[in-house]
C-alpha cells in the first residue's frame, strides 16, 4: 500500500452531506470514502458505489453448507454406519432437514462475516488510518483523494463552500498494518497541515 | 407532478370481473346439478370461500400489523390494502352462508362431528364436543366474521377521516394513537380467530379425530402470503394504469421481501408439522398424511411444496427479482394458486380421501371469487382517493427506499 495525500471535510448534517457529495462528484473530484457514525440509506448510491457481491458469496457459502450436511449425514447413515432408528429408512431425509438448515445458516453466516471482515480489512490488531475520530461519534467525514493535479486550497475552499464544518489535508496510509491504537504512533507520520 | 387521485374502473376490468363472477355462479349451478348437495359440492365451496375470505382478511392484518409497528413505508399504497380488505364484507357473508348450510344441513361428510350417532359412540369426539358442536360453531363463526368486518370498517373509516383535513402535529399524534388502539383491537381478535380457533373450527374439523396445534399458524401463513400476493398484484395493476405515482420499485421490493419471508415461514410451519408427525410415527397422527404423502394426494403434496417453497426460495432470493414488476407479478399469481392448492389438499384430503376430485368445477368457483374480489376492490378503490395524503407518515413512505 501507499501513503497518499487526502483532503478531509467534516459535515455535521446528513442533508448537507448528500448535496456536498453530489457537488464533489459532479466537479470531478475523486471521493476516497465517506465515514459515518451510522449506516445511511442511499449513501452508497449517492457515492456511485457498485452493489456489493457479499450476498452472492453468502449464497455460495449457504449451498456449500447444505451440500456438506446432506453429503455428510447421507454418507454416514446410508453407507458408512447405517443404523435402524425406529424402523425409519436409512435415507431419512425429513429428519436431516433441521441439521441441513442449521449448517446452511452456519456456513452462510460465518462465511459472510469473514468475507465482510476481509473486504473491509478488519481483524484484531489490524490497524487502519482514522481521518477523524469523531467519525464514529457525530461527524460525517468525507475524504477526497488528492492527485498531483489537485490544487489543495481549491479543494478545501470547495469543501467549505459545500458546507464542511472542519477541513484539513492529511497524508495517510491507505492499507492496513499491524499495531495497537492505544500504544503505537503512526509509523509513517508526516506533516499534517491544518488549514483554517 | 400531477397526481391521479381517483381510480376510474376501466371497462375491460369491469367486464372481466363480471364475467368471472358469472363463471362462478354458473359453476355453482352446474356443480349442484352434477353432484347435488353432496360432500364433493360442499367441500369445494368450503375450500374456496374460506381460502379467499382469509386471503382478503390478511390484507387487513397487514394494514393493522404495520400500523402497530409504526411502519410508514406502506402508506403510498395503503388504499389498495384497504380496498382489498373491504372484500371481507361480501366474501364474509358468502362464507357465513356456506358454513351455516354445511352445519345446519348436517353435511357429516364434510364435518364428521355433525353425525350424532358417531359422536355418541366415539370417546375422542365426545371429548371434543364442547368445541365441535353446532351452537359454538355458529356463535364463533358469527363473531369472527362480524368483528373482522366491524373492526375493518372502523380502520378504513379512520384512514379516510384525514382525506380533506390536514392534521396539525398535535392532532397527528392523537390520530396515530387512535389508529394504534383500533389496530391492536383488530390484531387481538385476529390472534384469537385466524391464528388459533378459526382454522381448527372451519378446516381442521373436517378430520375431527386428528389435530395439530400448529395447524392455525400454518393456515395463517398460507393466507398471509396469499394476501401479500394479492396486494402486490393490485399495486402493479394500478401502476400499469398510471396510478400510484409515488409507489415505485422500492415499495415493490419490500412487498417481495414480505412474500419471500412469509413463504419461508409457511414452509417452516408446514415442515414442523410434517416432520414431528413423520418422526413420531403414531398412527392417530400419521393418518392425516397417509393419503396425502403416499396416497392419491402425493402429486398435490409435492406440487404444494414446489410452488410455495422452492419457487419463492429460488426466484425471490435475488434482490433484482423482487424489484422486477414482471417477476413479482408472475410469482404473486403462482403463490395465490399455490396456496389455493394448499387449501385444496387440506379440505379434500380429509373429506374425499380416496381420490383427487379436482376438475373445472373447482376452478370455476375460484374464478367466481376472483371476480368478486376484483369487483369489490375496484368499486372501493374508485370511491375514495388513492392516496392517504394527510397521514403523518406519508412523507416517510414517499422517500422510502431499501
Amino acid at each position: 500500500m501507499a501513503i497518499k495525500k487526502f483532503a478531509v471535510g467534516c459535515f455535521d448534517d446528513e442533508a448537507v452531506l448528500f448535496s456536498a457529495i453530489k457537488k464533489v462528484r459532479s466537479s470531478g473530484y475523486k471521493i476516497h470514502d465517506v465515514y459515518t457514525p451510522m449506516a445511511i440509506h442511499g449513501l452508497d448510491k449517492a457515492m456511485g458505489l457498485r452493489d456489493t457481491a457479499l450476498h452472492t458469496a453468502g449464497f455460495i457459502y449457504g449451498i456449500t453448507g447444505t451440500t456438506t450436511a446432506l453429503g455428510g449425514i447421507g454418507w454416514v447413515f446410508t453407507s458408512d454406519w447405517p443404523i435402524n432408528f425406529g424402523g425409519k429408512p436409512h435415507f431419512a431425509l425429513p429428519a436431516w432437514i433441521p441439521i441441513t438448515f442449521e449448517l446452511t445458516v452456519l456456513f452462510a453466516s460465518v462465511g459472510m462475516v469473514l468475507t465482510f471482515c476481509y473486504l473491509c480489512q478488519m481483524a484484531p490488531f489490524v490497524k487502519k488510518h482514522h481521518f477523524h475520530l469523531r467519525a464514529t461519534d457525530d461527524l460525517f467525514v468525507m475524504v477526497i483523494e488528492c492527485t498531483p493535479k489537485t490544487n489543495e486550497t481549491e479543494v478545501i475552499n470547495f469543501l467549505q463552500s459545500a458546507g464542511a464544518k472542519e477541513t484539513n489535508i492529511q497524508y495517510a496510509e491507505t492499507g492496513w498494518w499491524l499495531g495497537r491504537y492505544d500504544k503505537e504512533r503512526k509509523p509513517f507520520e508526516r506533516k499534517e497541515t491544518a488549514l483554517v | 407532478m400531477s397526481i391521479k387521485e381517483h381510480f376510474e374502473i376501466p371497462k375491460r376490468y369491469k367486464t372481466w370481473s363480471l364475467a368471472l363472477m358469472g363463471i362462478g355462479i354458473l359453476s355453482i349451478i352446474v356443480g349442484f346439478m352434477m353432484y347435488g348437495s353432496t360432500t364433493r359440492f360442499w367441500s369445494a365451496l368450503l375450500q374456496n370461500s374460506v381460502y379467499f375470505l382469509l386471503v382478503v382478511n390478511a390484507a387487513m392484518f397487514f394494514f393493522c400489523a404495520s400500523t402497530l409497528a409504526m411502519g410508514g413505508w406502506q402508506l403510498v399504497f395503503r388504499r389498495v390494502t384497504e380496498a382489498i380488505s373491504a372484500c371481507v364484507i361480501p366474501i364474509g357473508i358468502i362464507t357465513f352462508i356456506i358454513l351455516l348450510c354445511i352445519v345446519f344441513g348436517k353435511k357429516d361428510g364434510v364435518y364428521d362431528w355433525l353425525n350424532k350417532d358417531l359422536v355418541s359412540k366415539d370417546e375422542i369426539l365426545k371429548g371434543k364436543s364442547a368445541f365441535l358442536n353446532t351452537t359454538f360453531f355458529t356463535v364463533w363463526t358469527t363473531l369472527s366474521i362480524g368483528l373482522w368486518t366491524v373492526l375493518g370498517m372502523k380502520m378504513r373509516s379512520l384512514s379516510r377521516q384525514t382525506d380533506n383535513a390536514p392534521l396539525s402535529i398535535e392532532e397527528g399524534k392523537k390520530y396515530i394513537f387512535k389508529n394504534t388502539v383500533w389496530a391492536s383491537l383488530y390484531i387481538v381478535w385476529f390472534a384469537l380467530t385466524v391464528a388459533s380457533t378459526v382454522p381448527w373450527l372451519w378446516l381442521m374439523s373436517t378430520n375431527a379425530h386428528w389435530f395439530s396445534t400448529m395447524y392455525s399458524w400454518y393456515t395463517f401463513a398460507s393466507t398471509f402470503v396469499g394476501g401479500l400476493a394479492l396486494i402486490s398484484l393490485f399495486v402493479i395493476y394500478l401502476k400499469n394504469k398510471g396510478y400510484l405515482e409515488y409507489t415505485n420499485h422500492e415499495h415493490l421490493h419490500d412487498l417481495g421481501k414480505f412474500q419471500f419471508a412469509f413463504s419461508i415461514f409457511w414452509t417452516y410451519l408446514w415442515f414442523s408439522q410434517f416432520m414431528l408427525i413423520w418422526y413420531a410415527n403414531i398412527s392417530e397422527e400419521t393418518i392425516y398424511f397417509k393419503n396425502r404423502f403416499a396416497g392419491p394426494y402425493a402429486g398435490l403434496f409435492y406440487l404444494n411444496l414446489t410452488i410455495n417453497f422452492l419457487a419463492p426460495l429460488l426466484i425471490y432470493m435475488s434482490r433484482n427479482s423482487k424489484r422486477n414488476y414482471t417477476t413479482v407479478t408472475f410469482m404473486s399469481v403462482a403463490l395465490l394458486f399455490g396456496h389455493w392448492i394448499d387449501f385444496y389438499q387440506m379440505v379434500f384430503g380429509s373429506t374425499i380421501k380416496d381420490h383427487v376430485p379436482m376438475n373445472l368445477f373447482d376452478f370455476g368457483i375460484a374464478a367466481g371469487f376472483v371476480g368478486l374480489i376484483m369487483w369489490q376492490t375496484g368499486v372501493v378503490l374508485s370511491k375514495y382517493p388513492l392516496l392517504a395524503k394527510n397521514h403523518p407518515f406519508f412523507k416517510e413512505s414517499i422517500i422510502h427506499h431499501t
